[in-house]
């Protein structure tokens, strides 16, 4: 029985303590931003570089008097990277009366932590979840990301082919890895989805193989006009070449499996012609490098992974609030999908679904022996 | 028709190089009753020593043929060393060793070599050079078959025939013979048994490293790893043709490359290992000793 009025007490104070904080956000005068995501544990390197980012983001912004006569606030929440944990990090930063928030990290932490920001009409941002579900399934309307799904890149192979190419017969082939062959359904999804070109072949190859002839001598067989390949460069290279070799012109349209420097060496001249997509080239936007600097003065080491999209998510989130002048859940969804923004990954605004427009990735061409942007 | 044609060549392409390698572990076995799990290391080491003979021959600029020559002449000679050494330092002290022991130090020269290669070298795959050119007359029939294809089908050919005059018909292929069929009394009649196994080492270490140098040049990029994935499926090979047995080496590396290859044209490559081991488990099954070997009854 003791125990029983315990808890009756506990619960209470927690109810009058959340209660309480939510009374609070609105009558307080700072816009609170939320960064979730794994800051210790083993994927602690993929979260940590967010919250500097958001940091750098922020404490430009204060210094300049701050988004609508208010201060900015950041309130960081670890979610370790999982699911379960991620639903409690969500359900606290509500409670401190977060209005927007930077992340999650995980794909599998963002999804249990977006009906939870739903709920509350909270609007998250993730620089690092690809999975394609978040921003396709409709599930999840509060969400927007700056990086590109996972299926961004065989999005992109299959609308060159069809659009570009002009290819009518395609094979696809992969390399049975997860990375590979997680591309190549996908592109054999959108290939059918289209029925504007037919998927004559379909197939998974051994890695490491000594010989890809007879691989090689089907695809001449099904008499298709180009392959999209999912792998990595050493099956890419060999593949290549054997076509070549065998006098074969079929074009070849491959991942940033490919898009690698090893491959141009190792294929030489038979790699020429040899499309691959690979992410979208920063190295000349002068926020992206001024972001870099910033970092390694602070920190005294490069940014870590997924640094410049929080950087960019951070500032997406701001502009949001500066351009629509509120924190009110349509009002910024609205400013997200119309007003564009500056970032380091360029100027990026965001689709119906949430995927940010301008973020992902290039097609390139192998011209003379270097990758060439074709646009 | 012209299908079954092509996918019969590179079966036979791909079948040669397995032969290639499998000769050496065959060779070995039939000598000491030692499976060689470094033998794919050496025809890495081949490869590699050819490859940084070519650079610098090409920085020093020497012609086309005498690269080739020169490359493979080291390469052979170098990796025949390390079989030398490899059966000195790790197998030598370990031979009246139960079966075991001398297996594991095998395995364990095998990631030593490896790893070797890997801290001394890159972990990168490395372009290698074409060495083997594309011959002018090969044009009209290259959507078939390439020059270096071709190349790779006469050289195991003439290997595996020069391999069988020299054990059959010269003295040192007596005394590998002898030392094959009872070391003891091979020892008691005056053959000098370290010597026949030293030769023995020589001879697959050379020829692991010509294969190496001809898969490189036909695939055109070589890594620290290729050895061991090359060394299964030769391994395969040696045991499906009956390991100990030197037709059975090459008849197993051509019976593994062609159902290979006919599984991928015909059926799915997304199922070409699963043929190729479904084959070795049955002809396991009807025959143990494999398609070419003999069943020798185990003394006790």
């Amino acid at each position: 029985m003791k125990s029983f009025v315990k808890l009756i007490v506990i619960l209470s104070i927690m109810v009058i303590g959340v209660f309480s904080s939510r009374l609070g956000s609105a009558s307080d005068t700072t816009i609170k931003l939320g960064v979730a995501g794994a800051h210790s544990g083993d994927l602690a390197s993929y979260g940590i570089p967010t919250v500097r980012a958001a940091k750098f983001v922020v404490k430009d912004i204060n210094e300049k008097g701050g988004i609508l006569g208010k201060k900015v606030e950041l309130l960081i929440e670890d979610d370790v990277c999982k699911p379960e944990m991620a639903t409690n990090t969500a359900t606290k930063l509500i409670s401190e009366g977060v209005h927007l928030v930077v992340g999650h990290i995980c794909s599998g932490a963002t999804k249990a932590a977006m009906g939870i920001y739903n709920n509350s009409n909270i609007i998250a941002m993730s620089p690092s979840a690809t999975n394609p579900d978040l921003t396709h399934s409709g599930d999840y309307p509060n969400f927007y990301r700056t990086i590109a799904s996972d299926d961004a890149q065989a999005r992109l192979e299959v609308d060159f082919a069809l659009d570009i190419l002009k290819l009518k017969k395609i094979a696809v082939i992969h390399d049975k890895q997860d990375y590979g062959k997680g591309l190549a359904e996908f592109a054999k999804n959108f290939l059918e989805k289209s029925g504007r070109a037919e998927v004559v072949l379909y197939e998974g190859i051994t890695a490491g193989a000594v010989d890809y002839s007879a691989i090689v001598q089907k695809i001449k067989r099904s008499k298709a006009d180009g392959i999209i390949y999912g792998g990595y460069h050493p099956e890419a290279s060999k593949i290549v070449m054997q076509m070549r070799k065998k006098r074969m012109k079929t074009i070849f349209i491959s991942d940033d499996g490919v898009k690698d420097d090893t491959f141009l060496k190792v294929a030489g001249k038979y790699a020429e012609g040899v499309y691959a997509t690979g992410p979208k080239d920063v190295s000349t936007n002068t926020i992206a490098v001024a972001a870099t600097e910033a970092h390694r003065k602070e920190y005294g080491k490069e940014p870590g992974a997924f640094y410049l999209n929080a950087y960019a998510a951070t500032q997406a989130l701001l502009n949001a609030i500066q351009k629509s002048g509120s924190i009110n859940y349509a009002d910024l969804s609205k400013a997200l999908k119309t007003e564009y923004v500056e970032t380091p990954l360029g100027s990026i605004s965001f689709d119906d679904k949430g995927d940010a427009i301008g973020v992902g990735f290039s097609m390139y061409q192998v011209q003379n022996g270097v990758y060439v942007e074709v646009k | 028709m012209e299908y079954f044609l092509e996918l019969l060549l590179g079966g036979l392409t791909r079948g040669s190089i397995y032969a290639l390698i499998a000769l050496g572990y065959t060779m070995v076995y039939g000598i000491i009753g030692l499976i060689n799990f470094a033998h794919g290391e050496i025809y890495m080491i081949g490869a590699f020593t050819a490859l940084i003979i070519a650079s610098v021959l090409t920085i020093l600029g020497f012609n086309h043929l005498s690269i080739l020559v020169l490359a493979s002449l080291v390469a052979v000679i170098y990796s025949a060393a390390y079989g030398f050494t490899v059966e000195k330092v790790a197998y030598k002290p370990l031979r009246s060793a139960p079966r075991l022991s001398p297996l594991i130090s095998a395995i364990g020269m095998s990631i030593f070599l490896q790893n070797y290669v890997l801290l001394a070298q890159t972990s990168d795959f490395m372009p290698f050079p074409n060495l083997i050119p594309d011959f002018d007359f090969m044009e009209p029939y290259a959507h078939v078959i390439g020059s270096s294809e071709l190349v790779i089908l006469l050289t195991t050919a003439a290997v595996m025939m020069l391999l069988t005059v020299l054990i059959k018909f010269t003295k040192i292929g007596k005394a590998m013979r002898a030392t094959a069929q009872d070391k003891s009394m091979a020892m008691l009649v005056g053959v000098n048994i370290d010597r026949v196994i030293s030769v023995t080492f020589i001879i697959g270490s050379s020829l692991a490293a010509i294969g190496g140098i001809l898969v490189a040049s036909h695939i055109g990029q070589i890594n620290f790893y290729i050895g061991f994935l090359a060394g299964i499926k030769a391994f395969t090979a040696a045991v499906l043709g009956g390991i100990g047995s030197i037709p059975g080496a090459v008849l197993g590396g051509i019976v593994l490359g062609c159902t290979e290859s006919f599984a991928t044209g015909y059926v799915s490559s997304d199922y070409e290992d699963v043929f190729a081991f479904t084959l070795l488990v049955l002809i396991l099954i009807f025959r143990p000793a494999g398609i070419l070997g003999r069943s020798t009854t185990e003394k006790v």
